[in-house]
């Protein structure tokens, strides 16, 4: 067990986690924050994406313990920036949202690449390419995320 | 009922439908407030987790969990000891499936035991614990080792019919053969006379993984006669009534909610997990929740790998004459939905033409794989690319354009396409026309280039027995009543486009739920692109029960005779310039601002039972076309840009239709390319994670892809519609393989990996420097 303390959704969060513990199950079980979703676990599907001092990482790849005096941004955080209310009209717009399970993980690597925090964007194919979804065939993932980052 | 609907068509426009309304489901999904089964909890909750067979077939000889009920935060260990009070076994379609390991596994990753602890963790900590002793047996891991006449039996004695597999009598087990499909016109062997041309190869199918982001999930709570099941199931009333059956309790008895699915695509169609939670369920005394990680989930449900022998004939000029196909699909060690794949893969074997003589042959294989299920447009994928490679080689060699041939080839509107069931109805060379125009047909080829097309059809709608219930309240707001499950494809939306545009009310005064067997009427099924042709019909009709009630209260406001006289427009009915609303109609029917009108939609079989042979409700038309580039040096395609059709009749939403097709494209594009699972031949399957299980990302897409909708409002559903979005997954491997072929290098396995299609290269030009 160890003692931690982070600011999560720009709260400041004690926890007690165990050594092993990864933090999307902290998030998820311990936090109740259900938002981010666990599919793949190895770092391939990003729908666990969640921003750890403005980089997003895969929480299911990433122990807990390692947030300790880190700021962590989840889908609950992002709802309230200016960022989330432009997505929402441009994703519905498209019709980007389908069976939703991709959506938090994708939103949360979209807001990192507006930032300019990762540098100037590369392709937004490349850019996407660690957030899998199985439902669009990325078209309107795309085209959102043009709108989004421009 | 056609009086009816005439009358209310002339008398109400609505605005909902055919446009692209932004989804109901976006805002939810979007904030992460959106609920799949893994983020409920519900009290008392345990956690379980499965112990699965590392070896593909063998008897269990010892089973030890006293050590495991020891481990902290256990309550209940489950094996086959438990289930003496049962008759354990299920399958819709065959009875085949023990709820957990009896004497036997017959696949790596069969689940032997389960664990419920008040935490995953400790769960999972306590299978560890378990001991099993297995008495290996002979696998037999591949179609070919199963078919051997050597070959160990999976089943033994006779095998019982599920109850809902639809296809009448099912024929004896031969060996490891669950189940045959035959089908056959003419006579085969007089077509061979006038041929010049025969085209007769083999050809090998993948098993694929369909990967839907959220695994099977599932909590089960067992109260003393009644069974409450969270699921994540397509299918909630055929599951209901599987786990009556096993648990022997009434149908009524047996509740499930389904909220959002995080894909579905035939991987959560049937029976799944949920014998198991409620069995788990059961002992612990408490609910337990069991979610899936992705390599369970592997061997959960996946696509049939396939090998077939097929022979087409034609004349010199390209006259098709007769085409034999033999294939075997992998259903693995249980039969799940196999002997349906296997019907709709014959149906689909001839593709749409005009044969004076075909003969097909599908045979269901029992392996010591996991089991095969569905996956979007199974049957059709399987044997459209095989077909359609055929017909294009008949081309080259009568040096015809593909596209020519295929227009003097193709079956018509109104043609029989089976002795049985619905003829053609849909115009297939308009269709093959758009798509082969949309990426630039007829273009000078450029090395390494090469494009192609590909037509077929696919039986959908299922067994045609949807209801829905239609509300309205006295603040004017409708409530729509449905379980087709909302797993991505919109439905929940374009239910509400139904619904408001015979109501003419808003689209966003529309509130629909997901399905819950104790309040949604009963829906067969979610999948064969059934719930806006077939659901959405009942929506439709109970909409119009609605309105009908409304006319009546009407009527007495206005003093009305002839509801004839009334006319519906933007959610009021008007006498002359007179109006009331929706919501007034309603305060006045009951005297106060409460009460509902309450309308139900039926929706059964026009004729006959509705059987698979009587069928489809409608063929789904399954066109593309692609352009690929090939690099000799390495074998590796690259898809250019593909062009798909969407054959609807009404499109409802055309954005979400458009949705279906690219999502459907990219998937047949990762079937067609690189997704392959890769089983041992000691049944392991080697690679179990996405890491080495690839998926298309956004890398892999092609530089273009045209989603074109063809609408002709021919369909049997509201408004004219008819489903989609399963028919492009069928036809762009298809396409994908006769483009390949145009740019020289023909294949007959799929899928087409860099080494695949460099070997067949160089074999290629081996051929040709000998010559
Ligand atoms: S669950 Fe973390 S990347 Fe897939
Ligand atoms: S919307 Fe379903 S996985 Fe992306």
């Amino acid at each position: 067990m160890m003692q931690l303390e982070s600011t999560i959704n720009g709260r400041c969060t004690q926890l007690e986690v165990n050594d092993n513990e990864l933090l999307l199950d902290v998030l998820r079980d311990h936090l109740g924050l259900t938002g981010t979703k666990r599919s793949c676990e190895v770092e391939v599907c990003g729908a666990c994406t969640v921003i750890v001092d403005g980089l997003p990482v895969s929480s299911c790849m990433l122990l807990a313990s390692e947030i300790d005096g880190a700021e962590v941004v989840t889908i609950e955080g992002l709802r309230d920036t200016t960022f989330y209310e432009r997505a929402q009209e441009v994703f519905t717009r498209h019709a980007t949202v389908q069976c939703g399970f991709c959506t938090p993980g994708l939103l949360l690597t979209l807001w990192s690449l507006t930032d300019g925090r990762l540098g100037p964007l590369r392709d937004l194919r490349e850019e996407l390419s660690g957030n899998l979804c199985r439902c669009t065939g990325y078209q309107s993932i795309l085209a959102a995320a043009e709108e989004l980052t421009s | 009922m056609t009086d009816v609907i005439r009358r209310v068509d002339r008398q109400s426009r609505g605005t909902a439908v055919g446009r692209n309304v932004g989804r109901l489901d976006a805002a939810v999904k979007m904030s992460g407030r959106a609920e799949f089964v893994g983020d409920l909890e519900i009290p008392r909750m345990l956690f379980g987790a499965v112990l699965r067979s590392p070896v593909a077939h063998a008897r269990i000889v010892g089973l030890d969990t006293s050590e495991a009920e020891r481990m902290p935060g256990v309550v209940a260990v489950l094996t086959r000891d438990d289930l003496n009070d049962l008759d354990p076994f299920y399958g819709h379609a065959i009875r085949d499936r023990p709820i957990i390991a009896l004497e036997k596994v017959r696949f790596v990753g069969e689940p032997v035991a389960a664990v419920a602890a008040t935490t995953v963790a400790q769960a999972e900590a306590a299978i560890l614990h378990i001991d099993v002793e297995y008495e290996e047996l002979p696998v037999a891991a591949n179609i070919a080792s199963a078919l051997d006449p050597a070959a160990p039996i999976l089943h033994e004695g006779q095998l019982r019919s599920g109850a809902a597999h639809g296809l009448g009598d099912l024929p004896d087990r031969v060996g490891n053969i669950c189940y045959q499909y035959a089908i056959e016109r003419g006579h085969i062997e007089t077509t061979d006379a006038s041929a010049a041309i025969v085209i007769d190869r083999e050809y090998t199918f993948p098993a694929v993984y369909q990967y839907s982001m959220e695994t099977h999930a599932v909590i089960a709570k067992y109260s003393g006669g009644e069974i409450r099941l969270w699921a994540n199931c397509q299918h909630p009333f055929l599951v209901r009534a599987e786990i009556a059956m096993l648990f022997d309790l009434a149908i009524e008895q047996v509740r499930i909610t389904v909220p959002f699915l995080g894909g579905g695509f035939g991987s959560k169609s049937y029976t799944k997990m949920e014998p198991l939670a409620v069995a788990l369920a059961r002992k612990a005394g408490r609910p337990v929740k069991i979610v899936n990680r992705v390599d369970e989930s592997m061997v959960t449900s996946r696509r049939h790998g396939m090998k077939c022998r097929m022979r087409t004939t034609a004349t010199e000029g390209g006259r098709l004459l007769g085409r034999e196909a033999q294939f075997w699909l992998d259903t693995g060690a249980y039969a799940d939905n196999g002997p349906r794949v296997t019907a709709t893969a014959g149906d689909a074997a001839p593709g749409p033409y005009r044969w004076q003589a075909f003969r097909v042959d599908g045979q269901c294989v029992y392996t010591n794989t996991s089991p095969s299920g569905s996956y979007r447009a199974f049957g059709a994928t399987h044997l459209q690319w095989i077909g359609e490679s055929q017909i294009d080689e008949v081309a080259r060699a009568a040096g015809i354009d593909p596209l020519d041939l295929r227009r003097e080839n193709l079956l018509h509107r109104g043609d029989e396409i089976r002795s049985r069931g619905k003829p053609l109805d849909a115009d297939l060379i308009g269709d093959v026309e758009k798509a082969a125009a949309a990426i630039g047909w007829g273009r000078e080829r450029l090395a390494n280039r090469g494009m192609g097309v590909s037509v077929g059809l696919l039986a959908a709608g299922a067994h045609p027995v949807s209801m829905a219930t239609v509300k309205m309240g006295a603040t004017g707001g409708v409530a729509v009543l449905v379980a087709s499950t909302e797993m991505g494809q919109g439905t929940r939306t374009v239910m509400a486009q139904i619904a408001a545009e015979v109501l003419t009310v808003p689209f966003s005064s529309v509130v629909v739920a997901g399905a819950d067997t104790g309040f949604t009427p009963y829906d067969r099924s979610t999948g064969a692109s059934r719930s806006t042709t077939v659901a959405g019909l009942g929506v439709e009709r109970a909409a119009r029960e609605v309105l009908d009630s409304l006319l009546e209260t009407a009527q007495e406001v206005f003093g009305v005779e002839d509801p004839a006289c009334l006319e519906v427009r933007d959610g009021a009915i008007w006498n002359g310039t007179d109006s009331r609303t929706m919501a007034e109609l309603v305060v006045s029917r009951f005297g106060f601002i409460g009460g509902e009108l309450v309308g139900h939609g039926e929706v059964k079989p026009e004729s006959g039972s509705g059987s698979y042979e009587e069928g489809p409700v409608f063929w789904e038309v399954c066109v593309a076309a692609a352009e690929v580039e090939v690099d000799p040096e390495t074998g590796v395609v690259t898809v250019l840009q593909t062009a798909t059709v969407a054959d609807v009749g009404t499109a409802i939403n055309p954005k979400l239709v458009e949705r279906q097709d690219e999502g459907a494209t990219v998937q047949g594009l990762g079937n067609a390319l690189f997704e392959e699972m890769i089983f041992a031949e000691d049944g392991n399957l080697l690679n179990d994670t996405l890491l080495d299980y690839r998926v298309p990302t956004t890398m892999d897409l092609p530089e273009r892809m045209t989603s074109i909708i063809v609408e002709n409002h021919d369909g049997p559903g509201p408004f004219g519609a008819k489903g989609c979005g399963e028919g492009a997954f069928a036809a762009v491997p298809a396409a994908i393989v006769n483009a390949l072929a145009d740019a020289g290098v023909l294949m007959n396995e799929l899928p087409l990996t860099p080494r695949r299609v460099w070997q067949r290269i160089q074999q290629l030009e081996h051929r040709s420097s000998e010559r």
